[in-house]
């Protein structure tokens, strides 16, 4: 690989370059072997303590946890982003007594933690928690939406438009026909990304007793003795952390494709896919 | 609303604790992660490989594993705290730090190559290059977004408030569990509080980036 950054390296260099790399190695090898070690110690590695894996009860849990993750997160998907639609056709509306309070509720509901939300759902209208985690989702993440599409729609060439009015088109027509799907395609990145911080966050399902994959984790370990929550919550961590890595490199690949921008910029590592998505 | 001005000195207290520990994991998070961002772009390979690494498991983890990793899972490999304070603000600033990576080297990316080679050509070193050149200018771009990513940690914090710290979340279930018949009130008191940080960033960001925005 070589950059604009520095010299493409010389034999010297390399070697500084390569003693470096051999040694921070070394010292991240350690210290992985520091934690397998203090962990070994606690005992967390002893086969009975994975042997609950054999059972095929465990699994079970663990699926019906990772269902009700997947299934309140598609569930929010599906309702915030034809909301999401329809918030942004609101907020670029052409009237200001639409446009100003349509404002106003977005940026209430995108200065507000998700999980507050949550709470506010279920205690103040006493829902069942997957109502609760469903709808604070689908608030927070429609707003999200919204602003992305605006983003997308204001990158556009005025001409678009323009070219829409003049041929007579109706000013909404215009935003359906000719707007809405170039910024929809435009955007999609960012909007996958999205869909990875959606997923994501149903694990605040967890705080308000949602039975999701974390909260599974929570009850097995209660259910079978804490010497068993580790290996319950590695495992746990490692399908939740596989999967968003999925759908993020599907956000990437949808990048690659999709636009082939002019090479640029000084360190052109990656297409930078999700850098508009905020944690 | 009587509820909100009889409880209004644990508001306070809450919403003091919820700023200390954004801002607490925002510096170390700022630093943290400027750092991935130079390792990510430096010629060490090593350095390359662990930022990415780093910056791709930390952004695709859960805020909530984060923290039952750092409050239920280091107290056991022997890293002993006081204070669930401090898992909090591990949980936070680790994760955020990977997105504050993502942010700085996208803006890295977006300072033009003619800069870097300028600055080459007239003999600096990458170390020169990236502070006296490239950070200043990228740093400059990535304000608004950083910021974003600064509304989204305080608001993240609120996970904190599940995990045994009494922040503003934390308050407000409290407050709502012992006041069971006015929820609505308590929560949208504490809703208030976060908005009363949140927005005003909100404001900062948009602002910023009408004014320091480069013309390219």
């Amino acid at each position: 690989m070589s950059s604009v950054l520095y010299d493409v390296p010389g034999p010297k260099a390399r070697r500084i370059s390569l003693i470096g790399s051999v040694v921070g190695s070394l010292l991240i090898l350690g210290l992985l072997a520091w934690i397998i070690m203090t962990l070994a110690q606690q005992g967390i590695f002893e086969g009975r303590r994975w042997q609950i894996f054999t059972r095929g009860d465990v699994w079970t849990l663990l699926a019906n946890g990772l269902g009700a993750t997947l299934s309140a997160a598609a569930l929010a998907a599906v309702i915030a982003f034809p909301l999401g639609l329809a918030l942004c056709l609101l907020r670029i509306s052409d009237a200001a007594f639409i446009r100003v309070p349509t404002r106003v509720v977005l940026e209430f509901l995108r200065g507000m933690p998700v999980v507050l939300m949550m709470l506010f759902v279920l205690l103040g209208f006493g829902t069942s928690s997957f109502v609760a985690v469903v709808t604070g989702l689908v608030l927070y993440n429609s707003a999200v939406f919204a602003e992305i599409i605006r983003a997308g729609i204001q990158s556009l060439p005025k001409g678009q438009r323009e070219a829409g009015m003049a041929i007579g088109l109706t000013s909404f027509k215009s935003r359906m026909l000719i707007e809405l799907p170039q910024a929809i395609r435009r955007m999609m990145p960012s909007l996958v990304a999205q869909m990875v911080v959606l997923l994501k966050d149903t694990s605040l399902g967890y705080i308000v007793a949602y039975g999701e994959l974390l909260r599974a984790v929570q009850v097995m370990a209660d259910f079978l003795g804490t010497q068993f929550l580790f290996p319950i919550f590695f495992v746990a961590a490692a399908i939740y952390i596989a999967i968003n890595i999925l759908v993020s490199r599907i956000a990437v690949w949808i990048e690659r494709r999709g636009s082939r921008k002019a090479a640029g910029g000084v360190a052109k590592a990656e297409p930078e896919a999700a850098e508009a998505a905020v944690p | 609303m009587d509820v909100i001005l009889e409880n209004l000195p644990l508001y306070w207290n809450g919403f003091l604790r919820t700023l200390f520990l954004s801002a607490v994991s925002g510096v170390i998070a700022l630093v943290l992660g400027t750092l991935l961002a130079a390792a990510r772009v430096s010629p060490v390979a090593a350095l390359r490989g662990f930022s990415t690494v780093y910056v791709e498991v930390l952004r695709n983890t859960p805020l909530t594993i984060a923290f039952f990793f750092a409050a239920i899972v280091l107290p056991r490999l022997g890293v002993k705290f006081e204070q669930f304070e401090v898992a909090a603000i591990i949980a936070l600033s680790t994760y955020t730090a990977a997105f504050i990576a993502e942010a700085v080297r996208s803006g890295v990316n977006s300072v033009p190559v003619g800069q870097a080679e300028a600055a080459r050509s007239i003999g600096m070193n990458f170390g020169q290059v990236l502070n006296l050149i490239i950070l200043p200018q990228a740093l400059r771009t990535v304000i608004p977004p950083l910021i974003n990513i600064l509304i989204a940690l305080v608001k993240n914090s609120s996970v904190a408030g599940a995990f045994f710290v009494l922040e503003l979340f934390g308050y407000g279930r409290q407050l709502a569990n012992a006041n069971g018949d006015a929820v609505i009130p308590v929560l949208l008191g504490v809703a208030f509080f976060y908005l009363l940080l949140t927005v005003p960033l909100g404001i900062l960001a948009s602002t910023v980036e009408r004014k320091v925005a480069i013309a390219r």
